[in-house]
């Protein structure tokens, strides 16, 4: 059977007979960097057009359906357009802060890349605290809005990056619970473990009610950091026209494009992981014959079908519910999801010391 | 109480978001409700209304014969100064002199399509038709005329 | 140099320490137009809004001065659009109200019938707009579908979908269509069957409630001041449709209920319309199937002549209330004519409702207003 595990060990072995280990490790970041890349490319074309197609079909239309048999490559079309685009600088803009800011967004984008599972062993970066270094750098993806926000030299940019930034700093709070009752759980920040912990069963179905919360909590949460709808106000179409990115054009305006899916799939990776069990295949109890049958889906098609599930969840948010006010969301996050949270993180030490959880 | 009240306001505001939730789900499963025409792909079976105000026409007959008297009422009758009439006098058979259109000029460009000229005609020599693409390179092919080349007046019309 | 008068004003002065002036439009998404406000705001709290007008200004009421009696009407479309057969019909009254000409029931008939349509199908766009001035993007698409069905009835019967033309001074410019009734009652099964969808999606949804509730309060007593009309106005609790105060046509032989609201808020607005798509629903059943049979115009001279004098009709647009004023020197052509707007008066009442709230208010408040910009300005 293929499996990705296969193929990073041939790669591995490979290398290994060939090269001395210095080289080794430059040839392997190599192929990591053009890997990361190519997902980067192929992520922002697949979600465009899905984004596209799922709000034609809940907007009883058809969407992209000229370019290619049923649209498909009507997001390669847009992409060559964006490309052949000018990228216009604002006179009065802080120019390299202007020109910085998209590329610090990606990058947000690719480091956190690095602590998530694909498949079965197939993961850039295991290291320890994998939790902990996610929850970090996703809080960094502010820096490049403040940064485009303030460069512009634009009022409803300036407006829609303050916006963004008090409501990634609030809901980063209780994106940070919801985690944080999982690693409860499982008493580890590893991913490895979080995901080996889930063998018998995934966490939001054994975690009881806890995991349940928090597995709401948290899609609320992370469609707030990465500003999508109804907490898109950052961008906030109808009030500040394009918020942040106003001023951008042409390839830069398509990086923050890019980068808006890209977190979009790492937070709905991380979603996977945390609640689903990651490329874990759904095992129920003692029922070996179903588990075994389970088993032989590959694991990395068990990861991308539970994040585009969860990513197809968020939009379907978008495109069901009208965006908050500026102090709403604020009032939703410190009002109801904080101390919610805080509740639930108790409920779920409670349940794990007494070992209530299956 | 006030937990009872804040409690029962996440569940109503949860359900009430399950419910447009499930609307849209409902339609994202049924394709059989989309409502799309793809327009220059349906062309043959696109059909406009009869009565629909696309541009103004002066039918003729197979005897390349129309009905317009070269009255001008349609050009006094216009809002905007649309429809011109240019008339001549012909000679008939009898030997009288007899005033005719020698065109019947429409600016395509000029017309909202408020049917008034249509409504004046006393001799019913033009009307609206369900035409809709309009759309040319050259802003002169905009202006017609209306009555075709060697036309004549039908027989009886006065 | 220019001396700084009430009018003149200094308009490099872009704002007190600590505010910023934001101009909104003419070109922004939420405008719907070419509105232009300027914002003074403080944060996101706004603290003054100054609408700046005439982006879309065609001189209408010059233009129909040198146009007939007959010709001018057509203009009047393009003022609403989105109710042009009401403001046709305003004008057809005046005339017909100026020189006593008799219009047959069935006109009459058909004309109101045609006046709901209209009121319908343009709460129908101002409720797919108004979602999505909030964010919502996916109720815009299911209330155009309704809305499509009545413009197909239009393109039927008068053969526009959006300015018809199809009211004339006397009656209607031809008979309607065989299969209007038909079609008019198909509309009316699928509009019920679809009403919940709104309520759903819309109505009953938490965000839009949060988003509406409070927001952007008029009080009856500024509504009246600032002259308020329409849904804004009854939203406030001020009874003002001029179908019921001052019936014209058959609307003193139908019943439907006059909707009030009292908060005066963006939600009371919001209700108010969408009520009232449930009573003209009403009105028509309560006409189609008696449509009497007849003549569709009444007999007029050619040549409309109004009478020395000054005339003056109103008619409840799904704005609010147009008044059509006519200063006649006995011509052929008006000698003066004035437009009273529905949408210009309810403008004058955002900065009051709005000043104080957040931006996100703005767009809730502006969408309650249900402006359309050419309507404004004229």
């Amino acid at each position: 059977m293929f499996s990705l595990e296969g193929l990073t060990a041939m790669i591995q072995n490979w290398l290994a007979a060939n090269f001395n280990p210095t080289m080794i490790l430059v040839l392997q970041c190599v192929i990591v960097i053009l890997l990361a890349i190519t997902l980067f490319a192929v992520l922002g074309l697949v979600l465009v057009l899905m984004e596209r197609k799922v709000a034609a079909h809940i907007q009883i239309r058809l969407g992209p359906n000229r370019v290619g048999p049923g649209g498909m490559f009507q997001t390669v079309a847009d992409t060559l357009k964006l490309i052949m685009k000018e990228g216009l600088t604002p006179d009065k803009a802080d120019k390299l802060l202007f020109n910085l800011a998209p590329f610090v967004v990606m990058m947000v984008g690719m480091l956190l890349l690095a602590p998530i599972a694909f498949a079965k062993n197939f993961q850039i970066w295991d290291l320890n605290i994998g939790v902990l270094y996610i929850s970090s750098i996703s809080s960094l993806s502010v820096i490049g809005i403040l940064m485009a926000g303030w460069a512009s030299n634009n009022k409803y940019s300036l407006l829609g990056a303050m916006r963004s930034g008090a409501q990634i700093v609030s809901y980063e709070l209780s994106a940070g619970f919801a985690v944080l009752s999982i690693i409860v759980f499982t008493g580890s920040l590893q991913i490895t473990d979080i995901i080996n912990s889930q063998e018998n069963g995934w966490w939001l179905f054994k975690g009881h009610i806890p995991a349940i919360i928090s597995f709401v909590i948290f899609i609320i949460a992370v469609t707030a950091e990465t500003n999508r709808a109804p907490f898109d106000l950052a961008e906030a179409e109808s009030e500040l026209t394009a918020g942040f990115h106003t001023e951008y054009s042409g390839m830069r305006f398509a990086l923050f494009f890019l980068a808006e899916y890209i977190n979009i799939f790492i937070v709905c990776a991380i979603g996977a992981t945390l609640f689903l069990g990651g490329w874990m295949p759904l095992h129920i109890g003692h029922w070996e014959g179903f588990n075994h049958l389970m088993d032989y889906i590959p694991s990395s098609v068990w990861f991308m079908g539970k994040t585009f599930f969860l990513i197809f969840l968020i939009m379907w948010f978008r495109w069901t519910f009208p965006r908050l006010r500026v102090d709403q969301l604020l009032n939703l996050e410190w009002k109801y999801l904080l101390p919610i949270s805080l509740f639930n993180l108790l409920l779920a030490t409670v349940i794990a010391i007494y070992g209530w959880h299956f | 109480m006030f937990i009872k009240d804040y409690i029962s306001d996440v569940y109503n505001g949860v359900t009430s978001l399950l419910k447009g939730m499930r609307k849209t789900g409902w339609y994202f499963v049924h394709p059989k409700e989309i409502i799309t025409e793809q327009y220059p792909d349906n062309r043959a079976t696109l059909k406009l209304a009869d009565r629909f105000k696309g541009e103004v026409v002066m039918p003729h007959d197979e005897n390349n014969e129309h009905t317009c008297t070269g009255c001008t009422a349609c050009e006094l009758a216009c809002p905007n100064g649309t429809i011109k009439v240019v008339t001549k006098f012909e000679t008939t058979p009898e030997g009288k002199k007899k005033k005719a259109i020698d065109a019947l000029v429409y600016r395509l460009e000029l017309c909202t399509m408020c049917n008034l000229c249509v409504a004046a005609c006393p001799s019913d020599a033009i009307k609206m038709a369900p035409t809709f693409e309009h759309s040319v390179f050259d802003r002169t092919k905009l202006t017609k005329i209306l009555n075709q080349p060697g036309s004549k007046i039908k027989e009886g019309i006065e | 140099m220019i001396q700084e008068t009430e009018i003149i004003k200094d308009t490099t002065h872009l704002g007190d320490e600590g505010e910023l002036v934001v101009n909104m439009g003419p070109q922004h998404p939420a405008t719907h137009g070419v509105l232009h406000l300027v914002v003074t705001l403080n944060g996101e709290t706004i603290k003054k809004i100054e609408p700046h007008l005439g982006y879309i200004h065609r001189s209408i009421e010059k233009m129909c001065e040198s146009l007939t009696y007959r010709q001018f009407i057509y203009v009047t479309s393009r003022m609403d659009y989105l109710s042009s057969h009401i403001n046709n019909l305003g004008c057809a009254l005046l005339i017909e109200k100026g020189m006593q000409i008799e219009v047959p029931e069935r006109a009459k008939y058909v004309r109101v019938i045609l006046s709901e349509l209209t009121r319908i199908a343009s709460h129908e766009l101002w409720l797919g707009a108004m979602a999505m001035d909030l964010g919502a993007f996916t109720p815009f698409f299911y209330a155009f579908r309704e809305r499509e069905m009545i413009t197909d009835i239009m393109e039927d019967t008068c053969g526009a979908r959006l300015t018809m033309n199809y009211i004339v001074p006397g009656g209607l410019m031809y008979d309607i269509h065989p299969d209007f009734q038909k079609k008019v009652k198909a509309f009316i099964t699928q509009f019920k069957s679809k009403v919940t969808e709104y309520e759903d999606l819309v109505t009953n949804n938490v965000i839009f409630q949060s988003r509406t509730k409070g927001v952007g309060i008029l009080s009856a007593e500024d509504a009246i001041s600032y002259g308020c009309t329409g849904p804004v106005a009854r939203a406030s609790g001020v009874s003002c449709d001029i179908r019921k105060l001052f019936p014209y046509e058959v609307y003193d032989k139908v019943e439907f209920d006059e909707v009030i609201e009292t908060a005066g808020d963006s939600f009371a607005r919001y209700m108010v319309r969408v009520k009232e798509m449930n009573q003209s629903i009403r009105i028509i059943e309560q006409l189609i199937d008696n449509i009497p049979e007849g003549d569709f115009v009444g007999k007029t001279k050619n040549v409309l002549k109004l009478p020395k004098g000054e005339f003056y009709t109103r008619v409840e647009t799904a704005r609010g209330e147009l008044g059509v004023y006519i200063v006649s020197e006995g011509g052929t052509t008006p000698h003066r004519i004035k437009f009273r707007s529905p949408g210009f008066s309810n403008l004058s009442a955002l900065n009051h409702m709005a000043a104080g709230s957040k931006i996100g208010d703005l767009m809730a408040t502006m969408g309650t207003l249900d402006l359309v910009i050419p309507d404004i300005d004229r």
